[in-house]
């Protein structure tokens, strides 16, 4: 049973992963991440429920919450300040641009 | 039965993960991800971690959405003619995905003994989640607390405009 | 006494925030400088109570678990340095939001004293993730196109990395139960083989700190980050939040958890020395006094993860020397990069010719930090790469030796021509009329050169006290 739990979240990691490397819009990369966040959470859980130490599983699920969303909201503010300044949200024009 | 049902649920999630990955609309892929986080609250309910399914569902379902939210309507996002010719090549990028998860899931698979988990069986009784999380993890909290302040002052500081450029 | 470190710099935040006037903006500087020259100064007691009384460790451990040794006392005493001359820095350069900045700066020092002093392997990802999310703000701070890029790049590495490294605290813990250190450390020494999924949890973790510290081939956050922030952020990124998080992370994992596995040592040694490597080939062809210095400092991060591969004392103690060494001559590059661009504007390399003549403090400052760089006795870097050499050779990684020295003069080769082309060429046409930098950037010149001329000449004094006590 508990196999098939490290399998999804294996796939989960292979499709956020995935998606991360070859998308062009900046949201989307948050996306991304936001995916990866969510196979490592169930990861967590797991591993609580198999080594029977639930309360520290969650207190460490708890603690990755909060700071992924504060990093979000960071990540956030500086798209916004990149649309501002190019009007664009591509990868490739903004990245490019630098070189 | 409840192995069947937490089965269920975890191909659910793994197919809103997905959904949340090939939708061409970024707004509706935000809303897919908070289906996502909904189904990974019920899936916390199933194995027995309550307090960590309730956050996940307060933030993540609705927190980050809000947050998405907020920055898709703030920023631009490209109109319906210019998506159209961004989507024609759209469909080929995913190509190779169904053949990574079949080759590293063959390797799982290949290497099946070397994959037989042992893990550490708990033999004393645990502190209860109050005690663990004010007390054993005491510095934790103190950093979570720096975290969210650095994260106020990072916001105050790119977001405002200076009235004065 | 640990928890001070963290209390104090939080306390001064407090007090700025609660009594929110205009008065009390213009303290924000004075606080900032108060809190750094209060932590230099319990770090030093703390040094030599240390190295007065030998005993190893100061450690909580009622309901706070935090402990501070020998080296954790040069790192708080480095992070203090490095984070003064900052506020310094940025006083002078560009006056306005200082109040801002002093506050993310304390939030700095909270992060990376947390990361210095916690016994637990999940805090210290707890205070990783402090220094970064302030990092990225004071990177962006600028809200210039480059920064905003570079800050994104590097919130996007991290966050990968932090996904790889508690992947692999979480397979930790399943296999053994606890996450504190000691006990990490006790559990794998005595395992007979090690399984699957340790090697799986290892292969993660050796990944995520190698993001975090910027060793090849990870590395490329780092130019962009380094380059493109304001002169006071890159003396605090160079000086001491690469290397004061991610860099030291490496370390104490090495020295208490893994001490027995070998193939870590491998691995990383293999890591530090293509960093070495490609970090001097790739500083010379730059073109842009900042990215030269950024692709440099990889390359020095290269020497401190090789030196504490070795793992014996003595390994450690040129890792320590080294971090040390570097945070001053390397923020001294920094800052006299910043001095140049505030006098003449310009930040390419082709442009800039001959100003020996007009900026003479900052030319004999920037030669001092570049044969420090190098190696060249009797200034302090020469000492730490000669100790990390020894220890490779003793050790019987001796491939690895020749190459670390072979690179010490490539690192020479490339600040040669750098320092020769910037300073002692034929002053330019355009440059007339540039004087010496103001005296902020000069004053904060002069006591790092100090401080890498004293600790060169001082050194082997110490080594041999070091001896006399016994420590290897």
């Amino acid at each position: 049973m508990l196999t098939i739990i490290f399998l999804t979240v294996v796939l989960l990691y292979i499709i956020g992963f995935y998606y991360l490397i070859t998308t062009r819009n900046l949201i989307r990369i948050l996306i991304a991440l936001e995916v990866l966040t969510k196979g490592l959470v169930l990861m967590l859980i797991y591993v609580g429920k198999v080594t029977e130490q639930m309360a520290t599983a969650q207190t460490m699920v708890i603690t990755l919450i909060i700071i992924e969303v504060v990093i979000l909201a960071v990540a956030a503010g500086i798209i916004i300040n990149i649309f501002n300044r190019t009007d664009s949200l591509d990868t490739r024009k903004i990245f490019r641009k630098n070189k | 039965m409840n192995n069947t049902v937490l089965y269920i649920f975890l191909g659910l999630l793994v197919v809103s993960a997905l959904l949340t990955v090939m939708i061409k609309n970024t707004l509706k892929a935000v809303i897919a991800l908070a289906c996502t986080s909904v189904i990974l609250t019920i899936i916390m309910f199933i194995m027995g971690a309550p307090l960590a399914a309730i956050f996940e569902l307060s933030v993540c379902a609705g927190l980050v959405t809000a947050i998405f939210a907020s920055t898709i309507s703030l920023t631009d996002n490209p109109t319906d003619e210019e998506s159209a010719e961004k989507n024609k090549k759209r469909l080929s990028r995913y190509v190779f995905l169904p053949i990574i998860i079949v080759v590293i899931i063959g390797i799982m698979f290949i290497t099946k003994p070397a994959l037989d988990f042992t893990w550490f069986t708990n033999t004393v009784a645990e502190d209860t989640l109050q005690n663990t999380i004010w007390h054993v993890r005491n510095l934790d909290i103190a950093g979570q607390i720096v975290v969210i302040l650095a994260g106020v002052f990072g916001i105050v500081t790119l977001l405002k405009e200076r009235s004065k450029k | 006494m640990p928890t001070l470190f963290l209390i104090i710099p939080f306390i001064g935040i407090l007090l700025l925030n609660l009594f929110y006037t205009q008065k009390v903006k213009k303290l924000a500087y004075g606080t900032g400088i108060l809190v750094a020259l209060i932590q230099m100064f319990l770090a030093c007691t703390i040094i030599f109570q240390i190295a007065g009384n030998f005993f190893s460790a100061i450690e909580i451990k009622y309901f706070v678990s935090l402990s501070i040794d020998l080296y954790a006392a040069i790192v708080l005493f480095t992070i203090a340095l490095i984070a003064f001359i900052s506020l310094i820095i940025r006083r002078h350069s560009d006056n306005d939001e200082i109040f801002n900045f002093s506050q993310l700066i304390m939030i700095i020092m909270i992060g990376m004293n947390g990361v210095v002093m916690v016994t637990d392997i999940f805090s210290l990802y707890v205070f990783l993730e402090v220094t970064g999310v302030a990092s990225f703000v004071l990177i962006a701070k600028k809200k210039e196109l480059a920064a905003l890029n570079g800050s994104f790049k590097y919130l996007l590495m991290s966050s990968i990395a932090t996904v790889m490294i508690l992947s692999a605290v979480a397979i930790l813990f399943m296999t053994y139960g606890t996450l504190s250190y000691e006990e990490l450390g006790a559990q794998l020494s005595s395992a007979t083989n090690v399984s699957t999924q340790i090697v799986l949890a290892i292969i993660f973790l050796i990944t995520g700190l190698s993001i975090k510290a910027g060793l090849v081939p990870f590395h490329m956050w780092v130019p962009d980050a380094y380059s493109n922030s304001s002169s006071a952020v890159s003396v605090l990124l160079a000086g001491i939040v690469t290397k004061g998080g991610g860099v030291y992370a490496i370390l104490r994992l090495m020295m208490v958890v893994f001490p027995k596995i070998a193939i870590i040592n491998e691995v990383f040694a293999f890591l530090g020395i293509l960093s070495i490597v490609v970090g001097a080939l790739l500083a010379i062809g730059q073109k842009e006094f900042k990215k030269m210095l950024a692709y440099s400092s990889i390359s020095q991060i290269g020497y401190i993860i090789v030196g504490a591969c070795c793992g014996t004392p003595l390994g450690f103690l040129g890792a320590f020397l080294h971090f040390f060494n570097h945070a001053t001559f390397k923020s001294l590059l920094f800052v006299n990069s910043a001095a140049v661009e505030a006098q003449t504007g310009y930040k390419d390399l082709d442009k800039l010719q001959g100003l020996g003549g007009k900026m003479k403090i900052t030319t004999w400052t920037s030669a001092i930090a570049f044969l420090s760089t190098a190696g060249i006795p009797p200034l302090s870097g020469f000492w730490s790469k000669v100790i990390i050499i020894v220890a490779l050779w003793q050790v019987g990684f001796i491939p690895y030796a020749v190459i670390a020295l072979l690179a010490s003069i490539l690192t020479l080769a490339y600040f040669l021509i750098l320092q020769r082309k910037v300073f002692f060429g034929k002053t330019s046409a355009e440059f007339e009329n540039t004087k010496e930098a103001n005296r902020g950037f000069t004053s904060v010149s002069i006591i790092l050169a100090t401080i890498t001329v004293l600790v060169g000449i001082a050194f082997p004094f110490v080594l041999n006290f070091l001896k006399i006590k016994g420590l290897f």
